[in-house]
């Protein structure tokens, strides 16, 4: 088994899109958006509960690669109940940590937070699987600012 | 059947494939398995573009100087050489275009400005390529049309049982794939064209994916139109040919206007060339056309379709027992006749993890939806993985395949041991 994709498919990575936390529908959400992918046909559909200035419950659903399920699940672990300040920090972060070209240094993110993003650090050697883990965040983000463009396509980020 | 002399001509003409030699950088060797989205190239069909770019190359039609008639005569010499590939009655009726989605949309918004009326209907099937899907679909919503889609048997064949019903006084046209893309199966287009003959409906095939695995000639097989993909007939890219049988040419208005597509031009009135001229605006891909004649000689003097026929069958019948051996595998339509095109799916593995894990062993697949996305909806799946092969391809690499299948399923069902994070 090459090294690469060990490093690639890690035990966290494996396990979330095995057991993916936070699965399914909100009844009635305050948020939602649909993320899609058009190039695989990768779908994420997030609902959303925000209460004033947090997230206070997520979930989400879809078909979709181990990569783009886990990092939904991580993603909807991580930003449950946190202030939408922190969550744009968390997006920024994975964004970097993917696509910038010097990977990012996380010391402005809480440590119990950094193994989970730094999990899909090997991500960024896998070119075309880039936005099978960005998917679900860019979708969070549609849902959190952009009411009016529910349908995100990893093709006119 | 003894298969030795067979391997041995595979080998031979394997050979004639340099990209195939290279080692992936997992240091294994190169498995080509993408062969249905474009087919690697010949050593003759590479040096041949060298040698027209650094010794004949001008512009073609509008010299009187040596290099422009020498690349006018070898640009016509290659659309006798499609001509007589396809049977075709005169080289009038072949026309180059930039690929079979080109040609689609030609063929579509000709019919579309000099045919269709309001209300008219378009027969095609679920197994259809978003080319021959979309630009008729552009048609009908501007006229409107109405496309009716064929349904698939149970093995993933059109069902032709369905065509009467079908059939409407509107039916004006049947626009079908030959061979599938996502799926390998093949269209009964005998009967279809027989069907539709009896009822006066023009018959547009597609053909990209037959016509790498079987020889096709129109006059036994009477279309009106036909499309296919220089590069995925191991020719170079940017070219593709229609055949539109005469009169159509007569018939259907350009697709484009430019040069080299008209008699005389005045502010007034501008008169079109006859075809093939009338649909080929502007300089076309001339390099690239007279290389897809080279790769036509190619196939039908070096490899031969008998060739083709005898051992692809030979690596079919080996591939699917490959793959009915590795558990939790399904295989998506497995109708014979077919091309050694197959779609699957592993239970667990999502193809798109597939795929990473396979060329992690140096293995080319295609996964996704192979824009085939109507034809997913009918399999309930929203991808697949899709192995296709060429008369290059190896048993030893199939053998590979299926290594690596069994590979990824341990892989990905692996125990956790760290189960439940936090």
């Amino acid at each position: 088994m090459s090294s690469e994709l060990e490093s690639l498919y890690q035990e966290i990575i494996l396990e979330h899109s095995r057991y993916p936390r936070n699965y399914g529908r909100l009844p009635q959400p305050t948020h939602h958006a649909e993320g899609y992918n058009p190039l695989c046909g990768d779908q994420v559909h997030l609902t959303l509960q925000v209460d004033g200035e947090a997230i206070r419950d997520i979930r989400f659903e879809g078909q979709s690669c181990a990569i783009c399920k886990a990092s939904a699940s991580v993603m909807t672990s991580l930003v449950k109940g946190l202030p939408l300040s922190e969550v744009e920090q968390l997006y920024e972060a994975f964004h970097a940590l993917l696509t910038a070209e010097e990977p990012p240094t996380f010391s402005h993110i809480a440590p119990k937070y950094q193994d989970y993003l730094l999990a899909f650090g090997a991500v960024r050697n896998y070119p075309m699987r880039v936005k099978c883990a960005t998917l679900p965040w860019h979708t969070l983000h549609a849902a959190l600012h952009e009411s009016h463009h529910e349908l995100v396509s990893t093709e006119n980020l | 059947m003894n298969p030795t002399p067979l391997l041995e001509k595979a080998r031979q003409l394997r050979a004639d494939f340099p990209i195939l030699s290279q080692t992936h950088p997992s240091g294994r060797p190169l498995i080509y398995f993408d062969n249905a989205a474009t087919a690697q190239k010949p050593r003759v069909v590479i040096e041949r573009l060298s040698t027209f770019l650094a010794t004949q190359n001008a512009n073609i039609h509008r010299g009187v100087h040596w290099l422009s008639q020498e690349a006018t005569h070898l640009y016509e010499k290659a659309r006798e050489t499609v001509q007589h590939f396809l049977g075709a009655a005169s080289p009038e009726e072949i026309i180059f275009v930039r690929g079979a989605t080109e040609g689609i949309n030609l063929i579509a918004q000709g019919l579309r400005r000099a045919y269709f009326q309001p209300g008219d209907e378009i027969i095609l099937s679920t197994l259809e390529h978003h080319a021959n899907i979309v630009p008729w679909q552009l048609v009908a919503e501007e006229l409107p049309l109405r496309l009716k889609p064929l349904p698939l048997t149970s093995e993933g064949a059109v069902d032709i049982s369905a065509l009467p019903d079908f059939l409407s006084p509107r039916t004006r046209l049947i626009a079908i794939t030959h061979t599938s893309n996502g799926l390998g199966t093949r269209t009964p287009i005998e009967e279809i064209v027989a069907f539709a003959k009896a009822h006066d409906i023009p018959v547009l095939l597609d053909a990209c994916q037959s016509i790498v695995h079987e020889a096709i000639d129109v006059q036994k097989l009477p279309v009106d139109f036909l499309v296919f993909s220089g590069h995925k007939l191991y020719g170079p890219t940017g070219i593709g040919v229609v055949y539109m049988r005469h009169p159509w040419g007569r018939k259907l208005p350009p697709y484009q206007g430019g040069g080299d597509m008209i008699v005389r031009v005045t502010w007034e009135k501008t008169r079109y060339a006859p075809p093939p001229a009338k649909f080929e605006a502007g300089t076309p891909a001339i390099a690239e056309a007279i290389v897809l004649a080279t790769a036509i000689h190619y196939i039908t003097d070096t490899v031969g379709y008998d060739f083709i026929q005898t051992y692809e069958a030979y690596l079919t019948d080996l591939a699917e027992t490959l793959l009915r051996n590795v558990p939790g595998l399904t295989l998506y339509g497995t109708a014979r006749p077919r091309g050694p095109i197959w779609s699957f799916n592993i239970e667990g593995i999502h193809p798109h993890d597939l795929g990473t894990f396979l060329d992690s062993w140096g293995i080319a697949v295609r996964v996704g939806h192979h824009c085939n996305q109507p034809l997913m909806d009918a399999l309930g799946v929203p991808a697949t993985a899709r192995l296709s092969l060429a008369f290059y391809n190896l048993p030893e690499e199939l053998q590979t395949l299926q290594e690596a299948l069994l590979a990824a399923v341990e892989f990905f069902h692996k125990p956790l041991p760290s189960l439940r994070h936090e």
